[in-house]
């Protein structure tokens, strides 16, 4: 609109000047100063509840609730043995079967995930038009209709529960439900250059071919953005590990760090704080690894939606 | 793999068939590439026919069914539309949860996109050490849908919590927010805004698309801060705030762990926090009343496919789509 406006208007009169604001009566110099407290104020504010967590999970019981100060008085490094070895089973158990169970949704979304965008985004074939909007409307179905049918069938193919109670939650991700990461995919390889297929066709590969040696090398980044938010999120998810898990020692973290707070009377504050802030170590961890891949990796696939 | 390396030996032509095969591919490369586009594809169709679409219909047949879990689909009670009927007329608490879920999406969603905007603007200029603050207002978004942040999010707003502890040396007066219905929902709301990283990271990125000549063609003509940023950044800006506005309300209908972990899993203090999906989930897998929480799932899939299609309608008249845009 604006743009358009310029051109008919007549150009180099601008309209009264306005007297210059404060900040613009500031040099550069003060300005980015003030620019600068302003957003590392905004950002104290954003992460106090992080740091207050860290500090509280060594205070002792009694100071936890009503001291909003990150530093403990009293320092009580005990809060952390004591949680892990709170409920009847180690913290440690409840840590590898998170770890088991986010690292196998890592290896079934990229697998998945990635032979399908190839196939959205390089192959042709009959209807692919509709299986690709099919796709993005279910980017946008909410879990939770699907998750009472899907346990009821579950429930019928005996995978609820023993032996083995994670396959419920395994198997989506080995046939690429998350369509979120099949989106993310399929925008990275539209990247890549179409002659490289050419070349590797001429040279006589097959469309597995192309896979293999042309689009598999060059997706690593995406493969790698798939990896870290696959495990985040499943580390994170609450909804459906609560459904399927109910043996305590297959408990996964989030379900274990739930029954700190049936059991809160005042004397296990402490050491459901230490749990709650080591239940969130491994994302910080990814977070300091691979920040800026995190930030970049939302956008590819966010930004055009 | 075995697959692959076959089909790669045998398409290899010894170099004296090199032209020969370049000419035969035209005629069998359509159909075999078809056939290869449907192999690739099979796990995500299979997992589309059986995990998604089959068990959509099984809950749409078990929505008209009085059904527990612990007998055979086969053995589901057909009820025609009592689930329906009941849900809509008869419980209040499913209202109380529809009323909720609107009013923590309604508040929610432009508040938190509105600080994600305010704070995206603030960060969108090249400073040293812009990549870490940006990272930083990410993280929220990374660790607030889980279980450990709810915990701590329960003890500052608790009766005696660090929020409280605040209010009292500014002599504020206090309240227990997560015990009072009046004031519950806000903790939640406030849980939400707090992770408006995401959201942000979007529209840095939509910022970033913005040519810097149509804020020069503005200055000359005179506009100021206001009208560039209602003139300029937010028509230019909209198909951004389109599709952020479209996942964040999703997103605030999806709300679960939360409303869960701030209410012990009842939706309480006086159903203030009982969050559709929340009690969804009370009517499946504590109450064990599958028909009627497929009925609630059905109710709950058509809204939101309603909401969408007219956020979708409503584009047409705010969207703005520059040529040279993103599109």
């Amino acid at each position: 609109m604006m743009a358009t406006q310029s051109m008919t208007a007549p150009r180099r009169t601008p309209a009264v000047p306005k007297p210059p604001s404060l900040l613009e009566r500031l040099g550069p110099k003060a300005r980015a100063i003030a620019w600068s407290v302003l957003v590392i104020g905004i950002l104290l504010i954003v992460l106090y509840p992080l740091a207050w967590m860290f500090g509280s999970s060594f205070k002792a019981q009694s100071e936890i609730v009503n001291n909003f100060s990150m530093f403990p008085t009293e320092f009580t490094p005990g809060n952390y043995p004591e949680g892990w070895n709170h409920l009847d089973v180690s913290f440690g158990r409840f840590f590898i079967n998170s770890t088991f169970l986010a690292l196998a949704c890592v290896v079934g979304n990229a697998l998945s995930c990635l032979i399908t965008a190839y196939a959205f985004a390089r192959l042709k074939f009959p209807l692919r038009g509709m299986w690709f909007s099919i796709m993005i409307g279910t980017l946008l179905l909410p879990h939770h209709v699907l998750i009472i049918p899907q346990f009821i069938l579950f429930k019928t193919f005996g995978w609820v529960g023993e032996p083995f109670p994670y396959t419920p939650l395994i198997v989506p991700h080995l046939l690429a439900c998350d369509a979120f990461f099949v989106f993310l995919m399929v925008q990275f390889m539209r990247g890549i250059p179409q002659d490289l297929d050419q070349a590797a066709k001429i040279d006589g590969c097959s469309a597995f071919g192309v896979f293999r040696y042309v689009i598999l090398p060059l997706s690593k980044p995406a493969l790698i953005t798939t990896a870290i938010f696959s495990f985040i999120w499943t580390w994170n998810d609450f909804f459906r590990q609560l459904v399927y898990l109910s043996q305590l020692d297959n408990q996964t973290v989030p379900v274990a760090l739930r029954l700190f707070i049936d059991s809160t009377g005042q004397s296990t504050i402490g050491p459901m704080f230490a749990m709650a802030f080591v239940s969130l170590l491994p994302i910080l961890m990814f977070f300091v690894a691979f920040q800026r891949l995190l930030v970049e990796g939302i956008n590819t696939s966010g930004l055009k939606g | 793999m075995a697959m692959t390396t076959a089909s790669v030996s045998k398409r290899h032509p010894s170099p004296s068939a090199g032209a020969t095969a370049k000419r035969r591919r035209p005629q069998r490369g359509p159909r075999r590439e078809g056939l290869a586009g449907y192999i690739f594809l099979s796990p995500w169709l299979l997992g589309l026919m059986g995990i998604t679409a089959a068990p959509m219909l099984i809950s749409l047949y078990l929505s008209f069914t009085d059904y527990g879990v612990l007998t055979g689909i086969g053995e589901a009670e057909w009820v025609g539309l009592d689930n329906y009927k009941r849900m809509l007329t008869e419980d209040p608490a499913y209202w109380h949860s529809v009323i909720v879920t609107i009013k923590f999406a309604l508040i929610s969603v432009p508040l938190k996109l509105s600080a994600a905007l305010a704070v995206a603007m603030l960060l969108n200029r090249d400073r040293i050490g812009i990549g870490l603050y940006r990272g930083l207002f990410y993280l929220p978004s990374l660790l607030g849908g889980s279980v450990g942040l709810a915990i701590v999010w329960v003890n500052i707003f608790n009766r005696e919590g660090a929020f409280n502890a605040v209010l009292d040396i500014f002599g504020l007066p206090t309240r227990p927010w997560i015990n009072e219905p009046g004031t519950a929902l806000w903790t939640l709301i406030v849980l939400a805004i707090w992770q408006f990283g995401s959201p942000m990271v979007i529209f840095l990125a939509g910022l970033k698309q913005i040519p810097g000549e149509l804020y020069e063609a503005a200055s000359v003509d005179g506009a100021g801060k206001m009208r560039k940023f209602f003139h300029v950044t937010i028509p230019m800006l909209s198909p951004v705030i389109f599709f952020n506005l479209v996942m964040e309300i999703i997103k605030a209908f999806e709300g679960f762990t939360g409303a869960f972990v701030v209410s012990g899993g009842t939706g309480g203090p006086v159903d203030s926090t009982l969050m559709y999906t929340l009690y969804l989930y009370i009517k499946a897998f504590t109450d064990f009343e599958m028909g009627y929480a497929s009925a609630m799932a059905w109710i709950f899939l058509v809204t939101l496919g309603i909401i969408t299609v007219l956020l979708f309608n409503s584009g047409k008249f705010w969207v703005h789509y520059s040529d040279e845009g993103d599109g």
